[in-house]
């Protein structure tokens, strides 16, 4: 195992991926000469060269756009946005055009296509920079949705969604980028997209949380754990596909969940996590599923007012207890 | 605004009933949940209760009259209100309409479920309870008479085959939790244990369910209006104790209690003696033409009277599975109605508890009860000489508006001879 | 300044009257169409026979497609491209056959031109499983990836990055080949059109992109949707274009033709305003109370399908019968097309789910 940034990991899994195959280019804002706006890429514009590490003008609609059509006619592109805050622009093209295109010309088109970037807050940026978007595009049929937690996890899955012959999401954070973690050193490491792990193993609870959520929820289960509340976290890593059997289990064991998600709460991802558990697992439950996401509120920009807007570990404490009744 | 009370359908077939009793008159108060009269139905007597607060204005039709399903049986409202207008659409408020019978059709589930919660295992309160929303009752009854308890925690006293009803909830608004459960069966021993710490209970007020109410109403008439007399016999069990064996050894499935032969030589003495199987309707002293004898459970909110219908006409074997079947039915609140309804005739058994003998009150409108108590061992006098004996002291307690004394000791010795010779009841 | 009456407020030019109280002149101009003879262009009188079927074909087959919506044979919608199939003629004869070619939703013609057949159109009108897309796709949904004709698409402007980004495969790969994206006058006003320019000419992309002007964003004449000419939107860009004759076959063949020339060897991108006019409605239900009927009348003079007929005759290539010969081929194409996509099965139920992800066993949420 090697210990790797976030940012090295990424940058890894596209190194190895480009080397691999030819028809992989990366384009986006800011990923050839600059380096990255996050130093994802660093390093790879002199690795490859400008045919292959491009730089794209503030376009996200026109680049995403190129990037399906190069993507239709062979190519392996990956966009890089600089955060999916500013994918919203490039909604058509993903929502009307990659997740469709095959489908409605009855499979004449197929869209090998990685759209990657930060997502959700990263810090005070205001309304418009904090938006977590994963639950909207896991929505949209045809689309794969990834959001890792941890520098091994985006390592292996950023190599599989490149080698997915379907549209992929794969969002990241900004606050992450430069967290350290041990990755595989395993040559040609790849985590097939779908498959959620279960991070800490426990028996009272089992909360469920993603990106950089995960951290919020590992935070809260150590705090617990003195209070003597083993804590079981599931990272499912992959929205969708989900891997729903995983989180189902660890239930079956703990009778009780908590979703933890950076999104607002109305038709998000922990809306969906508590609709399937109820169905799956409903004879399991011994408290309704409890959530912490964002409140149905825009992002402030003031500390006090962000602190109180981002969801933490105090939240998911509170929820853990709710669902444990030791409150 | 005035209410009005109209036949509720009581059981699938009735199409009306008949008023056996008013419990109030005109100008009564009454609150929802009061039984202001009693119905017989196709099946049974039945209780019907109001459903609003008020005063009673007017009563519509009297005691042993007939009224349709839906018909216009009496009207609620605030005293002094104008009700004139409903009492000239009364003609035509009887026909029983289709709209109506759904109306009662959900009054009646209504007090169906009023009747499953008032079980709410108030005895069980355990003193741990302390999120017992309402302390009356179980903590785990929600407002609407559910059982609130977790999906988990459901399944699994499904599975250990515990009854939820006599679980204390301690999650939210009382609901039974997975901890509730698990705790449920350690705690019932663990509780006798921690007696020796002198803990005090908690002093409650609990709130008296239907049940307990329907029981306090009829008995308390029972023992105030009917004129009790008591009368104790000592019976030889010597040979029923081996004609039981010899049935019981003979045949594996079978299995017949003391309480069974008991009551089949009841059955056999009231076909002899028809006065003891009667009931007192003031102008008339009503002979039935069927025996049925009810059985007195016990279950943990009170009593119940499950009938074995045409005991006389039934078999060992048959009173025995049918009393046990009654049996568990009454402890599991399962009972229907009708399948508590008509006896001419009660046994109640104490002699599991080791009560040598005591009195029973009469159960309405029957004219006598048996008080059966345990089987004793004593040293009797046979031929001059002491040996062990067994006997059971059972206590016949008569109305003695219908049952004199002297008939009812020729009905205890009838009881007594029979059960000394049990052979004779095959005859 | 003073304060006007509150009638005299405009914003969007006015629709109807005189242009010089404010309205609008309707419909295109058009360019003088190419003087150029048929041998010259570079087109043998087989092509021109062949050209000439083809767009007749294209005519008839919408003209019966018609005819069976409203019979009620398929629901959705219907967007005719009768008028304006010179465009796809001319063009689809002038560039290479694996060059990429991709359009909006008014797609009938564009596919039968790349090599849909009668029945896999009609079939696919009909929504059977017998159809180019399966079924799946519809009026606005024809393509046929293996000749190169990426589809239609129904988002208005929303296919001109895609086109952008089928050039930039083929700049990519060095194959040679370039793309050619076609949309209605209505989509240049998409920020989607902008963007896609300027990315396009800043790579150097072998890209034409072509907007077949037919005068009308569904009901909105193009002086009331888009200020300038539209050819100038390629001056921002830095972009090479011309207005091309859209009425006139040989006037598009020989403008892509041209064109399609220098965009291969120069790798830079192309902005063409070809000039046309759609005698339907935007779809079936447009009651065309935007337009007269003169005018109709007017364009329908320079009736593509009529000119090329006239040229035919004209110049003897085809005698009356012989033109008529091919009018009764496609005309008999055509109604067994009909015949076929009414017998022809719709698509299996489980069908539904076929197609959404190139795995044997993808992942549906439920």
């Amino acid at each position: 195992m090697a210990e790797l940034q976030f940012r090295e990991a990424i940058r890894e899994a596209i190194d190895e991926e480009m080397a691999r195959e030819e028809k992989v280019f990366i384009m986006g804002e800011e990923v050839a000469e600059y380096n990255g706006a996050y130093k994802a890429t660093e390093g790879l514009l002199d690795k490859y060269g400008y045919k292959r590490v491009i730089d794209t003008p503030i376009s996200e609609l026109g680049f995403a756009g190129i990037g399906v059509g190069a993507a239709m006619n062979g190519l392996r592109p990956i966009v890089e946005f600089m955060t999916f805050n500013f994918a919203v622009l490039a909604a058509d093209q993903i929502i009307n055009h990659a997740s469709k295109a095959g489908y409605m010309t009855g499979g004449q088109i197929s869209m090998p296509i990685v759209f990657r970037g930060p997502n959700a807050s990263a810090g005070q940026l205001g309304a418009t920079h904090s938006v977590a978007y994963d639950s909207m595009y896991a929505h949209f049929p045809g689309l794969k949705v990834i959001y890792t937690s941890e520098p091994d996890d985006a390592k292996g899955l950023l190599k599989s969604a490149i080698r997915d012959d379907n549209p992929v999401l794969f969002m990241e954070s900004e606050q992450m980028y430069g967290m350290k973690g041990e990755v595989s050193e395993e040559e040609d490491y790849i985590i097939p997209i779908g498959k959620g792990k279960i991070k800490r193993e426990g028996s009272d609870v089992t909360v469920v949380a993603h990106g950089k959520m995960y951290h919020v929820a590992k935070q809260a289960a150590a705090q617990l754990e003195k209070d003597g509340v083993d804590v079981e976290i599931i990272d499912p890593r992959t929205v969708k596909p989900l891997d729903l059997p995983l989180i189902v289990e660890s239930i079956k064991k703990t009778n009780r969940c908590v979703v933890v998600d950076e999104a607002h709460p109305f038709a998000g991802f922990a809306a969906e996590i508590g609709f399937l558990i109820q169905r799956e697992a409903f004879d399991y439950l011994d408290a309704p599923v409890q959530r912490v996401t964002l409140p149905d509120v825009n992002a402030p920009f003031a500390k006090n007012l962000f602190d109180a807007w981002l969801p933490d570990a105090k939240q998911v404490i509170d929820a853990v207890n709710q669902v444990t009744y030791r409150n | 605004m005035a209410i009005k009370i109209e036949m509720p359908k009581l059981s699938d077939t009735m199409e009306e009933g008949v008023i056996a009793a008013w419990n109030v008159q005109e100008g009564d108060k009454v609150s929802a949940g009061d039984i202001i009269a009693e119905v017989e139905t196709d099946k049974a007597t039945m209780e019907v209760e109001a459903f609003d607060e008020g005063t009673v204005l007017k009563i519509l039709v009297d005691e042993g009259d007939a009224v349709p399903l839906g018909g216009l049986m009496a009207v609620l409202g605030e005293e002094g209100e104008d009700i004139s207008e409903i009492l000239e659409n009364a003609g035509s408020s009887g026909s029983g309409k289709s709209e109506k019978k759904s109306e009662a059709k959900e009054s009646v589930s209504e007090e169906k479920e009023e009747a499953s919660t008032s079980g709410g295992g108030a005895t069980l309160t355990s003193p741990k309870s302390e999120s017992s929303t309402s302390g009356d009752t179980a903590a785990s009854t929600g407002k609407h008479g559910r059982i609130l308890a977790s999906p988990l925690a459901r399944k699994m006293a499904e599975d250990k085959g515990i009854d939820l009803s006599r679980v204390n909830g301690s999650g939210p608004n009382g609901r039974i939790v997975k901890v509730d459960i698990e705790e449920y069966k350690e705690t019932a021993p663990a509780a006798a244990a921690s007696a020796q710490t002198f803990q005090s209970l908690e002093s409650k007020e609990i709130k008296v369910s239907q049940m307990r109410k329907t029981i306090a109403r009829r008995l308390s008439e029972s023992k105030f209006t009917n004129p009790h007399f008591y009368e104790t016999i000592d019976i030889d069990m010597k040979a029923a104790i081996a004609a039981r064996k010899q049935m019981n050894d003979a045949n594996e499935d079978v299995k017949i209690s003391f309480n069974d032969i008991v009551v089949k030589a009841c059955s056999v003495a009231l076909t002899r003696h028809p006065y003891v199987n009667s009931s007192w309707h003031d102008d008339v002293i009503k002979q039935h033409g069927d025996v049925h004898v009810a059985v007195a459970v016990a279950i943990e909110e009170g009593l119940m009277t499950p009938v074995i219908r045409h005991s006389d006409k039934k078999g060992l074997a048959q009173i025995s599975s049918e009393t046990r079947e009654l049996a568990g039915l009454a402890r599991d609140r399962k009972l229907q109605p009708e399948q508590m309804e008509g006896s001419t005739f009660t046994i109640s058994n104490l002699g599991m508890f080791g009560i040598e003998e005591f009195t029973a009150i009469i159960n309405p409108p029957n004219a006598c009860i048996l008080a059966v108590g345990a089987i004793r061992d004593v040293p009797v006098v046979e031929n001059g000489e002491v040996v062990p004996g067994k006997r059971m002291k059972v206590t016949l307690s008569s109305d003695h508006r219908i049952v004199d004394g002297a008939k009812a000791a020729e009905f205890l010795n009838t009881v007594k001879n029979l059960l000394e010779n049990p052979l004779s009841m095959l005859l | 300044m003073a304060k006007k009456k509150k009638d005299d407020i405009n914003f969007a030019p006015r629709g109807i009257g005189d242009e010089k109280d404010g309205a609008v002149q309707k419909g295109v101009d058009l360019p003088n169409p190419t003087k150029k003879k048929h041998k010259s262009l570079g087109l043998s009188e087989d092509d021109l026979k062949a050209m000439y079927e083809q767009m007749y074909l294209q005519r008839r087959f919408e003209e019966r497609a018609m005819q069976q919506y409203q019979k009620g044979k398929f629901g959705g919608f219907l967007h005719l491209y009768i008028g304006q199939e010179a465009i796809s003629t001319g063009t689809v004869f002038a560039l290479n056959d694996d060059d990429d070619i991709i359009t909006a939703y008014r797609d009938h013609g564009w596919g039968l031109c790349r090599g849909i057949t009668a029945n896999e159109g009609m079939a696919e009108l009909f929504g059977k499983k017998t159809g180019c897309s399966k079924g799946k796709g519809g009026s606005m949904h024809f393509a046929k990836t293996e000749n190169h004709f990426w589809g239609g698409y129904g988002i208005v402007g929303g296919h001109i990055p895609i086109g952008g980004g089928l050039a930039f495969a083929n700049k990519y790969n060095q194959n040679g080949r370039i793309s050619a994206t076609f949309f209605g006058d209505g989509a240049v006003d998409q920020g989607a059109l902008h963007e896609t320019f300027n990315i396009a000419n800043l790579w150097k992309l072998p890209a034409i992109f072509a907007v077949e002007n037919n005068g009308y964003s569904m009901g909105t004449a193009a002086r009331r949707h888009t200020v300038t000419e539209i050819v100038d939107r390629a001056k921002a860009y830095g972009m090479k274009s011309k207005v091309v004759n859209g009425m006139d076959v040989f006037s598009v063949y020989e403008a892509m033709k041209e064109v399609s020339k220098e965009v291969r060897e120069s790798s830079e991108p192309y902005f063409l305003e070809i000039r046309t006019y759609r005698y339907r409605g935007h779809s079936m239900s447009d009651p065309q109370k935007y337009r007269t009927k003169e005018e109709l009348e007017t364009y329908q003079k320079n009736d593509p399908i009529e000119r090329l007929k006239s040229y035919l005759l004209d110049e003897k290539i085809l005698k009356e019968d012989e033109i008529q010969e091919i009018e009764e081929k496609v005309e008999q194409e055509v109604l067994d097309a009909v015949e076929f996509a009414d017998n022809s099965d719709f698509p299996d139920e489980e069908a539904l789910y076929d197609d959404m992800f190139t795995e044997d066993e993808p992942y549906f949420h439920n």
